[in-house]
């Protein structure tokens, strides 16, 4: 099996895996970094979202042999101590329900909020379309979001 | 320093007289020279040097409480609002409490079970008993070291105070308060004194949710642990033929290649238990060191099925549904009056059949299950909401004495119902016994979609009889898959509002799996009967909401038991629901629509503002009443009653689940639509308040949501919706040309 390193949340470590491996599985299996989540591996509801250079993508499409030379961060690196603002913002919504798609949730919203620092309604319901909440948490998400701006401006 | 002195098992406190079945209070015997002070909350409560036992309340010597969560979490808030009960009849200071999940303990707990939206409601008495009972033995410690007498004691947040002013808090008395004897009769508070019930608690899992620590299923890890991912029929009826497994066992990664299913069908023809839906097929097991090499391995494998029993497609179903609904194959669940009579006088009649698909649960997280296997133990971990039936099914499963079970609860990535049932937990377990390795049984999308556990298809006809005005005469006749309405949803409204009245169910018995899903029966039930009151009114000229309140009259002071909704308190929330949505004054071009319901224990009425936006009407808001007794945990009761809406939207708008030959249509989120952010209505609610002990929140908001957008839809469009999912019907879905004037 080939050998891979990868840079997350700023480390460098290397994974024995065959090419075609998702990032979602090297992550979760081979790194034990379980915050990213699977719910579909078909790009279809973002619970497995992380950042690619900066980028929001779906970890269950991106394979090991795509990201050697690029930066990967994962909720567990989103900030060291939970004081992120989409983390802070997060827990003063008290957002989740069963709380499995909101890692993936942060992660779109946080790599969105680094491009757009200003959203309007409709930028935070675009930005967040491609991400499910089975509990139906998106009034909170969307407030979330919002606050997490406000907090990202000041 | 002197260390720890540790007392045995027997000097803990059993209060078997506070509850039925024994609640166990715990407290954490530690005695050390550390100052006896009131922790500051900034200590990490999870790091105390606590004892470790099985119970509900540990109290560190330094005051911080450690209270035990018995029931599983799926979602619905139970891990932070059941420990909040105890913390407050306990009478310490939230910050001070560190909640942790009890694991499975059928001695010391009662009904661990996520299930009908009951766990607040069924544990209100023993929670509160729990808590009070610990806080009178700390008291009477206390009174007991001042020489005085406990009734001159007064508590607050952990410290008790004496009438000269001396004060001790909880941490100084843990091990005398231990040697008290039990007190039989304890005094709870009065509501108005609550400081922590009512009150905004955030999710006492948030920090690890929003840092992505493991805390689901799907994270759990054990040393020497292998994946599995199991193939199953692809079609319901089929069973596994032969299989090719040489492709798959080429995968590097892939351990092995096995088959399970001898031990299922053993118990099957024991009979299993009500939380067992398995199939008697012969399953293949993919082997491998990580969940995306099972998964591949799994592909690989080529397999012959052969259809058992006939594969049935939705056609069929709708076919013998309607056949169903037309014939005289029913059991009467409920009969007042005589509904032949009052139907034969009728001088109106209006009849109209609704219709439901199947449903899958989709969890977001997948079925999954950890499972080890020896011959001295078995040791399970994992998302189930039934776990005391889990360890029973798999106890009967390999036929190993239940009292060798250790089964630890994770958090619930969604349950929705289908966590109710164990096939994931029996698998992972005959595979385990059978390698005699521990295991992680994982299940894909597509897996979880395709064998799933479905809401049954079910279509209603209803008839009601107008006589002079008067609604004389009312026949519900339920078709469904596989099992009819059950316990006292027959007895819901309106029932003992309608002088004849009749509910009839009939089924079709299908080899497609069913069972629970959220709020079952009355997810669709209460937008059939409500969609058709409104229908109904219009008929008879009435106002909607008026004639609910009238037909309500009819209720007030019923002496049958049966029926448990409460006239006064529905009038309540509909009263409550009309003020808040500003029924009936909204601008031009928002149009509203109305439900009232009772299910789960509790009353809500929802009003759904629709407008039409491309042509289309878009539901923008729903403004819901809501009568669930004391209030425990605001935030989290928030929470339940936005999702429940929000799902109650999605399904009704885009929930659509078809066979053909056996198979689901869908077998992934890119064929099966849930709701996303954009098409989720803005949750507005509003509370009734008062005393009354409270009631859960899980379910009960979800079944009005689809009722109420389809009235509105009504409103806006002049069409009525009767089948769902309303998206398969587009041609209902537009607003009415505009008249050109001039
Ligand atoms: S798991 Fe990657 S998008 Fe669903
Ligand atoms: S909180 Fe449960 S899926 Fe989003």
């Amino acid at each position: 099996m080939p050998t891979y390193t990868v840079t997350v949340n700023g480390k460098s470590q290397t994974v024995d895996a065959s090419e075609d491996t998702p990032m979602l599985w090297v992550l979760r299996d081979h790194l034990n970094m379980v915050g990213t989540k699977f719910g579909c591996g078909i790009a279809q509801c973002g619970a497995c979202t992380i950042h690619l250079d900066g980028n929001a993508v779906r970890s269950c499409q991106l394979t090991i042999a795509q990201v050697s030379d690029k930066e990967i961060t994962t909720i567990e690196g989103l900030s060291e101590d939970g004081s992120h603002p989409v983390q802070q913002a997060w827990k003063e919504v008290d957002v989740p329900q069963c709380g499995y798609c909101q890692a993936g949730q942060m992660m779109t919203a946080s790599a969105f909020l680094n491009k757009n620092a200003n959203p309007d309604e409709t930028d935070i319901k675009n930005a967040m379309h491609g991400n499910i909440c089975r509990c139906g948490s998106y009034n909170r998400i969307y407030k979330a979001v919002a606050i997490a701006a406000d907090k990202m401006n000041s | 320093m002197s260390t720890p002195i540790t007392f045995s098992r027997r000097n803990f406190i059993r209060t078997s007289s506070i509850a039925s079945g024994g609640l166990l209070i715990g407290f954490n015997l530690l005695q050390s020279c550390k100052p006896k002070v009131v922790a500051e909350p900034e200590i990490d409560l999870a790091s105390l040097d606590y004892q470790d036992f099985n119970a509900f309340i540990k109290i560190a010597d330094n005051g911080a409480v450690t209270i035990f969560s018995p029931n599983p979490e799926i979602g619905q808030g139970v891990k932070t609002s059941m420990p909040m009960i105890i913390a407050e009849e306990l009478d310490v200071a939230w910050d001070m409490v560190h909640v942790e999940q009890g694991v499975l303990d059928t001695k010391n707990y009662t009904r661990q079970l996520a299930g009908g939206s009951q766990s607040i409601r069924t544990g209100w008495d023993a929670l509160r008993k729990t808590g009070a009972t610990a806080k009178q033995m700390l008291v009477n410690a206390a009174a007991a070291r001042w020489g005085v007498d406990a009734s001159e004691c007064s508590v607050s947040e952990g410290i008790i105070t004496n009438a000269a002013g001396a004060q001790l808090g909880y941490g100084e008395l843990v091990a005398e308060a231990a040697a008290m004897e039990v007190p039989e009769d304890v005094v709870l508070k009065e509501p108005k004194d609550y400081k922590i019930i009512g009150t905004d608690v955030g999710n006492v899992d948030i920090d690890k949710i929003t840092s992505g620590k493991p805390l689901f299923g799907m994270d759990y890890k054990a040393e020497g642990m292998v994946y599995a991912s199991v193939l199953r029929p692809p079609a319901f009826g089929q069973e596994l033929v032969s299989f090719d497994a040489s492709e798959a066992k080429a995968i590097p990664g892939v351990i092995d290649v096995i088959t399970i299913g001898d031990k299922a069908r053993s118990y099957l023809e024991k009979g299993g238990n009500w939380t067992v839906r398995l199939s008697t097929s012969d399953k293949v097991v993919v082997l491998a060191n990580s969940t995306w090499e099972a998964f591949k391995g799994k592909k690989a494998i080529k397999a012959t099925w052969t259809a058992a029993t006939p594969l049935e497609s939705t056609e069929l179903h709708d076919k013998k549904l309607l056949e169903l609904l037309d014939g005289n194959k029913f059991q009467t669940l409920r009969s007042d009056g005589n509904v032949k009579k009052a139907f034969a006088q009728a001088d109106e009649v209006l009849e109209r059949t609704y219709e439901s698909p199947f449903l899958p649960h989709n969890c977001m997280e997948p079925m999954n299950f950890y499972a080890d296997i020896t011959d001295d133990k078995i040791h399970l971990v994992g998302p189930i909401q039934t776990p005391e039936f889990a360890a029973i099914a798999v106890a009967d499963l390999l036929e190993r004495d239940v009292e060798d079970i250790h089964l630890e609860m994770t958090r619930m990535g969604g349950g929705f119902g289908r966590r109710l049932y164990s096939d994931f937990v029996l698998e992972a377990s005959e595979i385990s016994d059978k390698i005699k390795k521990p295991v992680k049984m994982v299940s894909s999308r597509e897996d979880d979609m395709t064998t799933g556990v479905y809401r049954p298809a079910i279509k209603y006809r209803i008839a009601a009889a107008v006589k002079g005005g008067k609604i004389t005469g009312y026949h519900l006749k339920e078709a469904a898959i596989n099992g009819n309405m059950y316990g006292l949803i027959p007895n819901f409204f309106p029932a003992g509002a309608i002088e004849n009245y009749q509910v009839d169910a009939a089924n079709y018995q299908s080899n497609i799996t069913v069972g629970a899903w959220r709020a079952p029966y009355t997810n669709f039930l209460a937008f059939a009967e409500q969609s058709f009151f409104d229908e109904l009114a219009e008929m008879i000229s009435v106002d909607p909401i008026q004639l609910r309140l009238d037909l309500l009259q009819n209720v007030k002071g019923t002496t049958d038991e049966r029926i448990q909704y409460s006239a006064e308190r529905m009038e309540d929330v509909i009263k409550l629901a009309v003020e808040k949505s500003d029924w009936g004054n909204k601008p031009e071009g928002t149009y509203q629509g109305f439900v009232s319901y009772y299910c789960h224990n509790t009353h809500v009425a929802e009003v759904a503002d629709v407008v039409i936006e491309n042509g289309q009407p878009v539901v923008k808001k729903v403004t819901c009443a809501v009568d669930c007794g004391i209030l425990v945990n605001r935030l989290g009761a928030l929470n339940q009653i936005e999702g429940g809406v929000v799902d109650g939207t999605g399904h009704a708008m885009y929930g659509d689940f078809a066979f053909n030959d056996g198979k689901p249509e869908a077998q992934n989120f890119d064929r099966y639509r849930l709701i996303r952010m954009k098409e989720a209505p803005l949750v507005e609610t509003h509370f009734v308040k008062n005393t009354i002990a409270p009631t859960g929140l899980g379910e009960p908001t979800l079944p009005p949501a689809g009722g109420a957008i389809a009235n509105a839809i009504k409103a806006a469009t002049g069409n009525r919706l009767q089948n769902q999912p309303f998206s398969k019907y587009p041609e209902l879905l537009r607003a009415p040309k505009k008249e050109i004037i001039g």
